[in-house]
């Protein structure tokens, strides 16, 4: 164990050189241009249209070559795009945005008013994973002229949340393309995608890599600097660090690389590995309860659970210093949601948790063995798999059997949230800027059965239903702010999911890259900036 | 005209095995829990309900396996493979997207593992329990015994990062355009550590093979004879012996053309190579049901192609085994 803490230690103090080592990061401080930026691509995705699929996996490719109307600014702001100004009515049904003029599509023709309300209308509000919800809604966009897109809504829409929303959930889609040639979701379009962003779509060898092109007529004044961004597809982590050191890759976003690899390259002064450029992409580690499970229906058995499992420990010693303590659904990061009191936390104490099972009348049977459980966990990471097998033998020192069920995606999201055929089950919250977009729905009753990330524990509470409710159509800022305190507590407090670790995903990056990791959420951002060093 | 005969006898003789091994992996697959619709929530990383049920009503997932397996089998009779629910593309384009890759790396890797098999277990056996002997056999056995990974994991250590001799993956140079000559070379170059990969391992395997036939036919009394009449070693070898004794090496080869289409998801993954192995756990973790049987249904005609050229080299390097009549 002393070596592995020797060499996380050891691993920090190379990872703060990195960050703080201005020399290298300012070697060349004019931007040049040309070069061939090439990105580590590690799961292919069916399309990649960001209107049409929220995920970090379209991004990365789409938003370079999509826009959107609002992006995040390097303080974590909400910055035009596609959009120059926005204002809503007071009664927040109403909000207004002013275009940006002189905008084009990359086969030349004029963006305008009509292609936000085609997106809006029918990409959004029916197709778009999380937008269906923020939009659901949003009745009309209504367009008086080119360059101004209304949008109305049934029930107040807080600015902040939309603004929040749509750097993620706002990508515009050529209406042109799109209007009139059947199904939206098999147009040829979604896999050689036209968007009015800095690259142009070049090609996609399926199984190989994506080209994109730099677009002489970008709107913003000399960007961008790079002639060509290349995603090569490489599945296997142990090859992409390998091509990485070999130089054939410049980039492995979202943690792509092994967490041993990562721990390595940060040593190594021609990478900078760092978490910088990700805050907006914060994930809590969770433990989920099923409460048709009666033992962990009851609350104190919750507790003990969490009593349980020493995360310092288990941080400490495998998660090294990308990660750090959870304290409720809502990540440190979060400056516009965290509240100042998180209620109640769960620190390790073997004797409590099983002095709690004890009082919940699970008293240990033969061989120490109160109950058994099933454990699933989401195969996203090696961080889940671990923490598996963490809880596991850490269970079974207070008397619960663990039983790990390891399957591939599709397996875990139908045994969970369509079978409800778990006990546990760990995986990643991703939180997405505003507890409204994608955090409550883990926490709101009424989800229908089958949709993945959705409450499906069974856990069914009033209160909170109330506090998700009000507070996402509660138009003040500060008000909202407020609820999300009490919806935090609240949830700290009855436990149904468990948030204990707070992760930002990783960036590999050559030290060639400038201006690279400078907004809150940079690996889906569109890298008009981004240059490459000689 | 015979050949031709034959070919369409085994090719007949054939299609109720494959039938049933479209069958059986289409059952299989509907043991995984989950089904493509689930695989693509996964990617997604979330979606609602009712998105997911119209995505099952489109892709025909809502229907019983019998009708499922029925259509399937129905659109095959058609020629028709369907169409990837991943890919977004008919099944075939996506199969013959990713086949070159594959006949590629299989077919270097079978050439290097025959040609230097052969060699190799000759000169063992000539100097058997002498040092060439010790020595092939001992290299052999550290191949044989080797994880395919992680050799090609060490291979692009030291080529790639340490002596930058080879590129550490992908097919081709993206970044510069290459065209004719250039870009022969270029995959040439590419392909050299994944072939040496895949074909180490099963060079271990015929120089053993080779090796053991050779020193069996080398005390059979045809031999005895013709060293007998004075005909010198080298023709002895290479008339009498090494033409008797490729027969165990060409069933072999007929044998492995399938396992090696399984070895090469590894050597795929670890290159990064856009091949047919790699595209099969693609589709199984993506529940692509089409594309996975669209795959076993090429690589099962693979096979059986490879066992037929294997036939006729049997007749060709033994008279005695005819084409049958």
């Amino acid at each position: 164990m002393d070596m592995t803490r020797r060499a996380a230690l050891l691993t920090s103090a190379a990872i703060a050189a990195n960050v703080l080592n201005p020399m290298r990061s300012f070697a060349q401080a004019t931007p040049r241009k040309g070069g061939v930026f090439t990105v580590h691509y590690g799961a292919e995705q069916r399309q990649l249209n960001p209107s049409l699929q929220a995920s970090t996996g379209v991004y990365i490719i789409g938003g370079k070559i999509q826009e959107q109307l609002v992006d995040l600014d390097a303080a974590g702001q909400p910055v035009g795009v596609l959009a120059e100004s926005w204002e809503a009515a007071p009664d927040g049904k109403t909000i207004t945005f002013k275009l940006r003029k002189g905008v084009s599509w990359h086969d030349g023709k004029p963006f305008t008013s009509a292609d936000v309300q085609f997106t809006a209308m029918e990409m959004w509000k029916k197709i778009l994973n999380y937008g269906t919800t923020l939009q659901l809604f949003l009745t009309a966009v209504d367009t008086p002229d080119p360059l101004t897109a209304v949008f109305r809504y049934e029930r107040p829409m807080p600015l902040a949340l939309l603004l929040r929303a749509l750097p993620d959930l706002g990508y515009i889609s050529p209406r042109h393309l799109y209007e009139g040639k059947g199904d939206i979701r098999q147009n040829p379009v979604n896999l050689a995608p036209i968007g009015t962003g800095p690259f142009k779509f070049v090609t996609y060898e399926r199984g190989q890599h994506v080209i994109a092109d730099r677009n002489a007529d970008y709107w913003r004044p000399n960007a961008p600097y790079l002639d060509r961004i290349v995603w090569r597809v490489v599945t296997d982590r142990a090859a992409a660090a390998a091509q990485m050191e070999a130089g054939q890759i410049h980039y492995s976003p979202f943690s792509g690389l092994t967490i041993s690899d990562s721990a390595r390259l940060a040593k190594d002064p021609r990478f900078i590995v760092s978490t910088k450029g990700n805050e907006g992409n914060a994930r809590t580690n969770t433990v989920e309860f099923n409460f048709r499970r009666k033992e962990l229906a009851d609350i104190r058995v919750r507790q003990a659970i969490a009593h349980a499992l020493d995360i310092p420990f288990f941080i400490e010693n495998f998660l090294g210093d990308f990660a750090k303590r959870g304290t409720g659904p809502v990540p440190s990061v979060s400056t516009d949601f965290y509240p100042v009191d998180n209620g109640p936390q769960y620190p390790f104490d073997k004797k409590l948790a099983a002095k709690l099972l004890d009082e919940a009348g699970f008293k240990a049977g033969t061989g120490g063995t109160r109950f058994s459980l099933r454990l699933l966990p989401a195969p996203w990471g090696e961080d889940i798999s671990l923490f598996a097998t963490f809880i596991q033998q850490s269970l079974s020192e207070v008397g619960i059997k663990v039983e790990v069920v390891r399957t591939d995606g599709g397996g875990f999201l139908k045994q969970v949230y369509d079978d409800h055929a778990f006990d546990l089950a760990t995986g990643w919250h991703q939180y997405r800027n505003d507890p409204a977009v994608s955090t409550t729905v883990w926490y709101r009753s009424g989800q229908p059965k089958g949709a993945p990330w959705t409450n499906q524990w069974d856990w069914t509470d009033p209160t909170i239903d109330k506090i998700i409710d009000d507070a996402a159509t509660e138009v003040d800022v500060a008000k909202r702010k407020a609820l999300y305190g009490d919806f935090v507590r609240r949830a700290n407090t009855e436990l149904p999911i468990w948030t204990p670790i707070e992760q930002i995903f990783l960036t590999v990056i050559n030290a060639k890259a400038r201006n690279h990791s400078n907004t809150p959420r940079w690996g889906s951002s569109s890298w008009h900036d981004l240059w490459l060093a000689e | 005209m015979r050949v031709l005969v034959l070919a369409g006898r085994r090719l007949a003789a054939s299609i109720p095995t494959l039938v049933l091994i479209l069958i059986g992996v289409f059952l299989l697959l509907q043991f995984a829990p989950g089904d493509t619709v689930d695989a693509m929530m996964a990617q997604m990383g979330g979606g609602d309900a009712a998105t997911a049920r119209e995505l099952r009503r489109f892709y025909g997932l809502d229907l019983s396996v019998w009708a499922q397996l029925g259509n399937y089998l129905w659109r095959l009779v058609r020629f028709d493979l369907g169409f990837s629910a991943i890919y977004g593309k008919p099944v075939a384009t996506v199969i013959a997207e990713r086949l070159p890759a594959t006949i590629l790396l299989m077919t270097a890797s079978l050439s290097l593992a025959f040609f230097f098999g052969l060699i190799l277990g000759v000169v063992a056996a000539r100097g058997v329990n002498r040092w060439p002997d010790t020595l092939i056999s001992t290299l052999g056995l550290v191949f044989y015994a080797m994880p395919t990974f992680w050799f090609g994991l060490m291979a692009i250590v030291v080529f790639a990062i340490y002596l930058q001799w080879l590129p550490a993956g992908g097919f081709e140079d993206i970044t510069i355009a290459h065209t004719g000559l250039s870009r022969l070379l270029d995959i040439a170059q590419h392909l050299v550590l994944p072939t040496l990969t895949l074909g180490l391992f099963y060079m271990a395997i015929y120089l053993r093979i080779m090796r053991g036939s050779m020193l069996e036919v080398l005390n059979l009394d045809f031999v005895r004879t013709a060293r007998a009449k004075g005909m010198d070693e080298t023709r002895v070898v290479v008339r009498h012996v090494l033409r008797n004794a490729l027969l165990p090496m060409v069933t072999l080869i007929g044998l492995q053309a399938g396992t090696m289409l399984g070895g090469s998801v590894v050597v795929e993954s670890v290159f990064s190579l856009p091949g047919l192995g790699r595209l099969a756990y693609e589709s199984v973790v993506q529940r692509d049901l089409n594309t996975l049987l669209g795959i076993v249904f090429v690589s099962a005609l693979l096979v059986i192609a490879v066992n037929f050229i294997v036939d006729l080299l049997y007749a060709r390097l033994d008279p005695r085994i005819t084409t049958g009549a």
